[in-house]
């Protein structure tokens, strides 16, 4: 079990900062949702937690180690990300990308037992993507490389999973299984989850925890009913008056346009 | 669902019959090879039958004990005229073959080759230099000439890493473009020289071109180590060379340590390359279109693909030296020539039967 940690961290590029100070924590179990809008830093911060881009300052900590003591191959045995819909080399097959989930466990000198084939086969049919497996992945639509990339992550077999946007690409059916997926995962395995998502609506439903981040600072943090509320929609998206309460479970629920003035649109792109 | 993770059988025969396929392949191309030699070799100005060339090569192996038939002027053709010629060619092939490929899955680039980030250009400006200056030198089988084209090869290309380097890192257009720019201006340099040389004008494009004539086993002795080392180490990270065909971003996210990959890539493929070039010239076309035409036969699993592109481009270097000497003979053509003339229309072929991805 891993916890992911950042203490009072600073990250930009070029000396331009993207965020700051920013304390967060990711408990094994616990599955914690990334908002906020366009270009408010949740990608950063998952490269920051996967050593892609290092802190200006402040702490970054896995498994209560600073991450960058943690050698490259051994961090990728703890923490697998799915990033957000990236070029695939055209002539490498799906079922090539999902093995490649299995490098941090290869030595130099090794290749792939049968052990990794079923390891990466058994992840491709649980995301539903075993009849792509010998297809060229230049052939495949956005929302199949996403589960593709799934699959990989579960065959990298990592205690902590970092998710940027996975559900972006899927229609509503596969973005329920996948999430559906990652939950389970998350809940019997104990892992630590941390996902960006730009669907309010399904981070309520899936994340234990939401982080609404906004102006280089999280705005926001608690569970979903903490933080999804009228105020801090109407501060971060400036969409006026749009939570309500849904009528099964009772979870906030973000619904655009039903009434009341709805302004969404009107805060300036930054 | 429910059985063992063992018992569940990977996807499809395809993956696993493509990765059969290409194992014999490997054997297939490894025989082929052996045949090319013994037939080079028996290919010349004086006829040799390629039974007694067979012989010949075959006595020389240990634990064999092969009669002497043939007249020992025949047995020097063969191994010290011949063979020597026949080797180099080989060797140079391989040693062009794999850093070309290497070069492309590094930069992620179809366009790549060996000569990308100014190694050419380095070791032509030192060639050309090693042909104006008025002396001569020969120590251990390194002419004035291979030396300084080795020198210039290598100084070259770390004034272009040095020049691409941003603070730990190296980005891969930096460096492509710095590469670029240093060789169009070697390349300039090269080109005065060469209107200025004179009478040694036909010499110096001769060499540019690239010919085996000169072959000794002398010079195998010194590109062979490089060679030998520096594909073996490239074939060695094959399956991290894959994995950074993904993004540097996800390759990092995989456990790939990618800044040091990218120099020990770098510092191998060029230090094969640059041994090769000194001693036979900047010879072209090879080190671009044998990885492309293995990639398209074989697929990219460097796995494959590096160890695929030694053995193929040895043969067809063997081969188009064979062409180059018999052709027009006692006339030799330079090889850069031949290269281009064989290998085009066999890639271009290639390229039209095959009309799916193929980078």
């Amino acid at each position: 079990m891993i916890e992911l940690e950042m203490q009072k961290v600073t990250l930009g590029y070029d000396h331009h900062p993207v965020l700051e100070d920013i304390t967060l924590k990711v408990s094994p179990g616990e599955m914690v949702g990334l908002i906020g809008p366009n270009g408010s830093g949740k990608s950063t911060i998952i490269k920051a937690l996967s050593r892609v881009i290092s802190p200006e300052s402040g702490r970054i900590l896995v498994d209560r180690r600073k991450i960058t003591d943690i050698p490259r191959r051994e961090l990728a045995c703890m923490v697998g990300v799915v990033p957000q819909l990236p070029l695939l080399p055209s002539t490498f097959t799906a079922f090539e990308i999902v093995l490649m989930g299995r490098n941090p466990h290869l030595g130099l000198f090794q290749s792939e037992s049968k052990r990794d084939w079923a390891i990466a086969w058994q992840a491709m049919e649980k995301t539903g993507t075993d009849e792509l497996a010998n297809r060229r992945v230049n052939e495949l639509s956005g929302g199949e490389i996403q589960c593709l990339l799934i699959a990989r992550v579960l065959v990298q077999e990592t205690q902590a999973i970092l998710l940027d946007e996975p559900t972006a690409n899927l229609d509503i059916g596969r973005q329920v299984e996948t999430l559906d997926l990652i939950k389970k995962l998350c809940t019997q395995k104990n892992l630590s989850v941390l996902a960006a998502i730009h669907d309010l609506n399904l981070a309520v439903q899936y994340c234990d925890r939401l982080l609404l981040i906004n102006e280089r600072r999280i705005h926001a943090e608690g569970t979903p009913r903490e933080v999804i509320t009228d105020k801090n929609i109407k501060e971060v998206y400036g969409a006026e008056n749009c939570v309500y309460t849904h009528p099964v479970n009772g979870l906030p629920t973000v619904l655009l346009g039903a009434h009341r003035n709805n302004t969404i649109g009107t805060q300036s792109w930054r | 669902m429910s059985s063992s993770p063992l018992s569940i059988k990977p996807p499809g025969g395809t993956y696993l019959s493509g990765r059969r396929t290409r194992i014999y392949s490997l054997l297939g191309l490894s025989a082929v090879l052996i045949v090319v030699i013994a037939l080079a070799t028996s290919i010349g100005s004086v006829h040799i039958p390629l039974l007694t060339t067979f012989r010949i090569l075959v006595a020389k192996l240990p634990l064999l004990d092969i009669s002497q038939t043939w007249q020992s002027a025949i047995g020097t053709i063969i191994l010290e005229i011949r063979l020597p010629r026949v080797i180099l060619a080989g060797l140079v092939g391989a040693a062009l073959a794999t850093a070309g490929a290497t070069y492309q899955g590094l930069f992620r680039n179809p366009l790549a080759d060996p000569y990308l980030i100014g190694v050419a250009q380095g070791a032509s400006l030192g060639a050309v230099t090693g042909f104006l200056l008025p002396v001569t030198w020969n120590i251990a089988g390194f002419g004035l000439i291979p030396l300084l084209a080795f020198a210039g090869a290598l100084l070259s290309t770390a004034t272009v890493y040095l020049l691409a380097r941003v603070g730990k890192t190296l980005p891969v257009t930096t460096l492509i473009l710095s590469g670029v720019a240093l060789s169009a201006l070697l390349g300039s340099i090269v080109s005065y020289l060469i209107i200025s040389s004179g009478d040694k004008m036909h010499g110096i494009i001769f060499w540019l071109m690239g010919s085996f004539s000169l072959s000794q086993w002398s010079e195998i002795k010194i590109v062979l180590p490089y060679v030998a080392v520096g594909t073996a180490v490239i074939i060695i990270f094959a399956r991290l060379l894959n994995v950074m065909q993904l993004d540097e971003e996800q390759a990092q996210q995989l456990g790939v340590n990618v800044e040091r990959q990218k120099i020990i890539l770098l510092v191998a493929a060029t230090l094969i390359t640059a041994a090769s070039v000194s001693f036979v010239g900047t010879i072209g076309f090879v080190g671009i279109i044998i990885p492309h035409a293995v990639r398209l036969i074989w697929g990219a699993d460097h796995r494959f693909l590096l160890p695929l592109a030694v053995l193929t481009g040895a043969i067809f270097m063997i081969l188009t030296d064979l062409v180059a000497r018999t052709v027009l003979a006692p006339t030799e053509i330079p090889i850069g020539v031949i290269t281009a003339i064989c290998g085009a229309p066999f890639f271009l072929y290639l390229l039209r039967r095959r009309k799916k991805a193929i980078f």
